[in-house]
C-alpha cells in the first residue's frame, strides 16, 4: 500500500472497441453535423446581435446615438473614441472618470473572490474527509443555506456591521465605532463587503468544492495516512493540487459575481468614489435626465473588459471545474 | 470665471509652498519660511493654503467672511444623500466651492437613482447619511415616525423664518418640530404660450381669470382651439388634472380650505371641490376650447402629458397649463426652440381668480434633512438654508429654482427659473405644496388620478368621481 501519490491517480477508461457507437461518439457525431453547426452560428450571431449594437453606438458621436439607431451606421458611418476619453478622463457631464471605481471593483472583487475560497477549501476537505459525527448534518444544512435569498439578509447585516448584534448577554458581532464617534469603523471601508461577499458565497462554494474533493481516491487518502501525513499536509500536499480545476472554476465564478454585483455594494459601501464599485458608476452615469445612452454603452465596455480577460484565460478550468463538481455529486 | 480663480489660487499655492521649500532648503529658520507664506496664503483665497500651513488663527482669510459662522470644524466632512444625478452633481459642488474651502468641511455628495428605496434601507441599518435632500413631506413624516431624522438647529430655522414662505417651514415640519428646509423648489402655476402667436394675432398676456377666459373665447372666434392637455403617463396617469384642481382649489377657495382638503375634514364630495370641478368643467372639458391639435375632450385622457404642448408652436394650440420643469420638453418638439419672452415659447401665471386670495402658487421641492446632529453637519445644513447658498446655486448654469427670498431674481440664468422664482417668493403670495403629494398614496396616487382620468376618459359624472376618490382614503 506505500505506492507514490502520483501513480495511483486514474488513468483514463480505454476506449470501447464495439462494434456499437458509444454515448459521447454519437452525440458528437449529431452534434458535428452541417445542420447543427448552421443553426449554432445562427443562434451565436443573433445572441451577439446586441451587444454588437451597444459596441456601435458606444463609438457613435453623443448627438447620433440620442437621435437614431445603431444600425443606421451603415448609411452613416461616423465613429469617434470621444465617449471613450470621457468616461475614462470625466467630461461636462461625469466630472470624474472611471478609474477611482475600477481599482474599487479591483478592491472588492479580488478579496471577495479569495476569502470564502480559502474558508470553503478547508470547510470541503472537512466534511469530505475527517470522519466526524454529523458531517452530514453539517453539509446538508450548509448545502440548504442557498435557499435564503440575499436580499433577504440585506438590513439584517447591514445592522450588524454598524450596530453590532448579540446574543442576549453574549456579544456575537461587536458594536464598533470610531473613537469619539457615533460613526461604525466599518463606514466607508471595503470590509463589510468582503464580509458580506464571503457569506453570500460560502455555501455554494462549498458545495461544489466539497463534492470535488470526495470523489479524489480514497486510496490516496489511506496512503498519504500510512505514511504519517497530518491533516494539514494531505490538504496542502494532496487537496490542493488535485483540485485546481473546481478552485479555479469558482475563482472566476466568484470573481464574475462580485464585479458585477451593484445591490450588495450600494447596500454595503454606498455609491462614494472612495468605496463604490464600477457599478455603481454605471448606474449614476445616465444622469439626471436618463439619456446619456453613449455614456452608458462606453462605461459598459471598459467594464466588461476585466471578466473578459479573467473568463477567457481561465475559461478552461471553468466548464471542466464545474462539471467535475456537480455531475456526480 | 470659477475655473480661472481655482487655478490662480492653485498658482499661488504653488509658488508659496515652493517659496517655503526654497527658504528652509537654504537654511533658514522655520520662523522666517511661515512669514514669508504667510503674504502668499493671505491672498490666494482658498484655505487649502490654510490647512497647508496653518500659520495664523487670528483672522479669518480673505472672501471667507461670509462663512464666518460655520468654522470650527475643519478637516471633517458630511455626506449628503440624494437622487440628484450629474451633471447637476457637478453645480451642487461648484456652488458650495468656496464654503468648503473656507470652512474645511469636506461635503460628500452621494447621487443614487435607488434614492426612495435605499435611503430607509441605510437609516434602518444604522448607515444613515448625516444629510438627505427629502423631496416629500410626506416621506419627512414616515421617517420621523421611523425614528432617524434630527430637529433642525436653531439657525436653520431662523433662515426658514427670514427668507421664505410660511407655508415652507409647515411642510418642513412633523408633529410641531421643526425638521427641514427646502432645497430647490418648483413651480406649478404657469401656463405656456406661444409669443410669436399671440404677437402676431395682437392677443395680450391676461393678467387676471376674466381675462384669460375673455382671450379664449376671442381665440375660438379666430379659429384657434385656445386649450391644450395630456394627462396620460403610463402608471401615473391622471397626474396633470390633479394638478387642475389644485390651482383652482386654491384659486377660488384659499390655503384654509386646501389644507383642510389635504387633511381630508374637507371631503372631495363637498360643496367646496364639486365647485372646482365645475370650474374645470368650464374650463378644460369645455368643447369649445379643447382639445387643440388633438381633437375631443376625450383625447385629454390618452393625450401623453409629455406631447400636451406640441400644438402650440404650430398655432393650433392657444395654451397648456403645466409645470415650470416642462420647459425642458420644447426642445424635443422643434430643435432648437427658444424659451424666452421673445422665443417661440415662454409662460405666463396662472390668474388668481379672486382678489381674497393673490398670488395663489403650487408647487414642490425638496428638503435638507439631517440624521446627525455633529456641529459640522449643523454648519452644513444652516449653510444650506442661506441665502449666499441660494444665490450661489442659482448664478450656476441651467433651470435651479430656490424659494429663497434672499436670492436677487437677476441671478437666475434661466428665464423660466427666474419667473418660477418671483411668484415663489412673492410675500404676498399663497404658496401650497402639490396636494397630491401630500394626500396619502392610496388617494394622492391612486384614486385622484384615476378618478381624475375617468371623469376625462369616459366622461364619468362629478358627484360619482368625487365619491370614489373619497372611497380611497384609507380609514385611519
Amino acid at each position: 500500500m506505500s505506492v507514490e501519490a502520483h501513480e495511483i491517480i486514474p488513468m483514463p477508461q480505454p476506449d470501447p472497441h464495439g462494434r456499437q457507437e458509444s454515448i459521447p461518439e454519437a452525440a458528437k457525431r449529431k452534434l458535428s453535423s452541417p445542420w447543427a453547426t448552421g443553426l449554432v452560428i445562427l443562434i451565436t450571431v443573433l445572441w451577439t446581435i446586441p451587444t454588437f449594437g451597444l459596441l456601435v453606438t458606444s463609438l457613435r458621436p453623443s448627438e447620433q446615438a440620442q437621435n437614431t439607431g445603431w444600425w443606421t451606421i451603415i448609411t452613416d458611418p461616423t465613429l469617434t473614441l470621444d465617449n471613450y476619453s470621457q468616461v475614462i478622463s470625466g467630461g461636462s457631464v461625469i466630472p470624474n472618470g472611471i478609474a477611482p471605481y475600477f481599482f474599487n471593483s479591483f478592491a472588492i472583487a479580488i478579496p471577495a473572490a479569495i476569502f470564502p475560497l480559502v474558508i470553503a477549501c478547508m470547510a470541503a476537505y472537512a466534511i469530505a474527509w475527517i470522519p466526524f459525527r454529523g458531517s452530514t448534518f453539517v453539509f446538508f444544512t450548509i448545502f440548504a443555506l442557498q435557499v435564503i435569498p440575499l436580499q433577504m439578509s440585506l438590513l439584517p447585516l447591514l445592522t450588524m456591521f454598524n450596530k453590532g448584534w448579540s446574543l442576549g448577554p453574549i456579544p456575537i458581532f461587536p458594536d464598533l465605532n470610531k473613537p469619539g464617534t457615533e460613526q461604525s469603523i466599518f463606514i466607508g471601508t471595503y470590509v463589510p463587503l468582503w464580509i458580506a461577499h464571503t457569506m453570500f458565497a460560502l455555501p455554494l462554494a462549498i458545495f461544489l468544492l466539497h463534492n470535488f474533493i470526495n470523489q479524489l481516491p480514497r486510496e490516496l487518502f489511506e496512503a498519504a495516512r500510512v505514511d504519517g501525513a497530518s491533516h494539514f499536509l494531505i490538504f496542502r500536499k494532496l487537496v490542493l493540487p488535485l483540485t485546481v480545476p473546481a478552485i479555479a472554476s469558482f475563482a472566476i465564478f466568484q470573481f464574475l459575481w462580485v464585479w458585477n454585483d451593484l445591490l450588495v455594494a450600494l447596500t454595503f459601501a454606498g455609491g462614494t468614489p472612495d468605496v463604490a464599485p464600477i457599478t455603481a458608476y454605471l448606474a449614476n452615469i445616465k444622469g439626471s435626465y436618463g439619456a446619456q445612452i453613449h455614456l452608458i454603452t462606453a462605461g459598459a465596455f471598459v467594464a466588461i473588459v476585466v471578466p473578459l480577460i479573467v473568463f477567457f484565460s481561465l475559461q478552461r478550468f471553468f466548464v471542466r471545474g464545474l462539471l467535475a463538481g456537480s455531475v456526480k455529486g | 470665471m470659477t475655473a480661472t480663480m481655482r487655478r490662480r489660487g492653485a498658482v499661488l499655492l504653488v509658488g508659496g509652498v515652493a517659496a517655503t521649500m526654497l527658504l528652509a532648503a537654504c537654511g533658514s529658520s522655520s520662523t522666517t519660511s511661515e512669514s514669508s507664506a504667510a503674504p502668499a496664503e493671505s491672498s490666494a483665497a482658498p484655505s487649502e493654503a490654510a490647512s497647508e500651513a496653518p500659520s495664523s488663527e487670528a483672522a479669518v482669510p480673505a472672501g471667507c467672511e461670509a462663512y464666518a459662522a460655520y468654522t470650527g470644524s475643519e478637516g471633517t466632512s458630511v455626506t449628503l444623500f440624494t437622487s440628484v444625478l450629474p451633471p447637476e452633481q457637478q453645480r451642487y459642488e461648484d456652488a458650495w466651492k468656496p464654503f468648503e474651502d473656507c470652512t474645511g468641511i469636506d461635503i460628500v455628495y452621494e447621487g443614487s437613482d435607488q434614492f426612495e428605496a435605499q435611503l430607509p434601507t441605510r437609516i434602518a441599518g444604522g448607515n444613515a447619511p448625516d444629510l438627505a435632500w427629502i423631496p416629500q413631506p410626506g416621506l419627512l413624516a414616515k421617517l420621523v415616525q421611523a425614528g432617524g431624522p434630527v430637529p433642525a438647529p436653531q439657525g436653520v430655522s431662523d433662515n426658514v423664518d427670514q427668507y421664505y414662505n410660511p407655508a415652507w417651514k409647515a411642510y418642513g415640519t412633523v408633529d410641531g418640530t421643526f425638521y427641514a428646509a427646502p432645497n430647490s423648489s418648483n413651480m406649478k402655476s404657469f401656463v405656456w404660450y406661444s409669443p410669436k402667436v399671440f404677437a402676431e394675432k395682437g392677443y395680450t398676456v391676461p393678467t387676471t381669470w376674466d381675462e384669460m377666459f375673455a382671450l379664449s373665447d376671442q381665440m375660438v372666434a379666430d379659429g384657434i382651439k385656445p386649450w391644450c392637455g395630456g394627462i396620460e403617463s403610463g402608471g401615473a396617469t391622471g397626474w396633470p388634472a390633479t394638478d387642475w384642481i389644485e390651482q383652482i382649489v386654491l384659486r377660488q377657495f384659499g390655503g384654509d380650505v386646501y389644507d383642510q382638503w389635504v387633511a381630508h375634514t374637507v371631503l372631495f364630495d363637498s360643496p367646496e371641490i364639486t365647485a372646482a370641478m365645475d370650474t374645470l368643467a368650464g374650463w378644460m372639458k369645455n368643447g369649445d376650447y379643447v382639445n387643440g391639435g388633438f381633437g375631443n375632450v376625450q383625447t385629454i385622457a390618452t393625450t401623453a402629458f409629455q406631447d400636451a404642448g406640441s400644438p402650440i408652436l404650430d398655432a393650433e394650440c392657444g395654451m397648456l397649463q403645466q409645470a415650470s420643469f416642462y420647459a425642458a420638453q420644447w426642445e424635443s418638439f422643434k430643435p432648437g426652440a427658444v424659451v424666452a419672452e421673445d422665443g417661440d415659447v415662454f409662460a405666463f401665471f396662472l390668474p388668481q381668480i379672486s382678489d381674497e386670495f393673490p398670488n395663489p402658487v403650487v408647487g414642490g421641492g425638496e428638503f435638507t434633512t439631517a440624521f446627525s446632529d455633529r456641529p459640522e453637519v449643523q454648519a452644513v445644513q444652516t449653510y444650506l438654508s442661506s441665502a449666499e447658498y441660494a444665490t450661489a446655486r442659482a448664478s450656476q448654469p441651467g433651470g435651479w429654482v430656490s424659494a429663497n427670498s434672499g436670492v436677487p431674481l437677476d441671478t437666475y440664468t434661466d428665464a423660466i427659473a427666474g419667473l418660477s422664482a418671483k411668484y415663489l417668493t412673492d410675500p404676498a403670495g399663497i404658496f401650497r405644496f402639490d396636494a397630491s403629494d401630500l394626500m396619502p398614496a392610496a388617494v394622492g396616487a391612486g384614486s385622484f388620478w384615476t378618478g381624475m382620468t375617468a371623469w376625462f376618459g369616459e366622461d364619468a359624472p362629478t358627484q360619482e368621481v368625487l365619491a370614489e376618490i373619497d372611497a380611497a382614503w384609507p380609514a385611519s
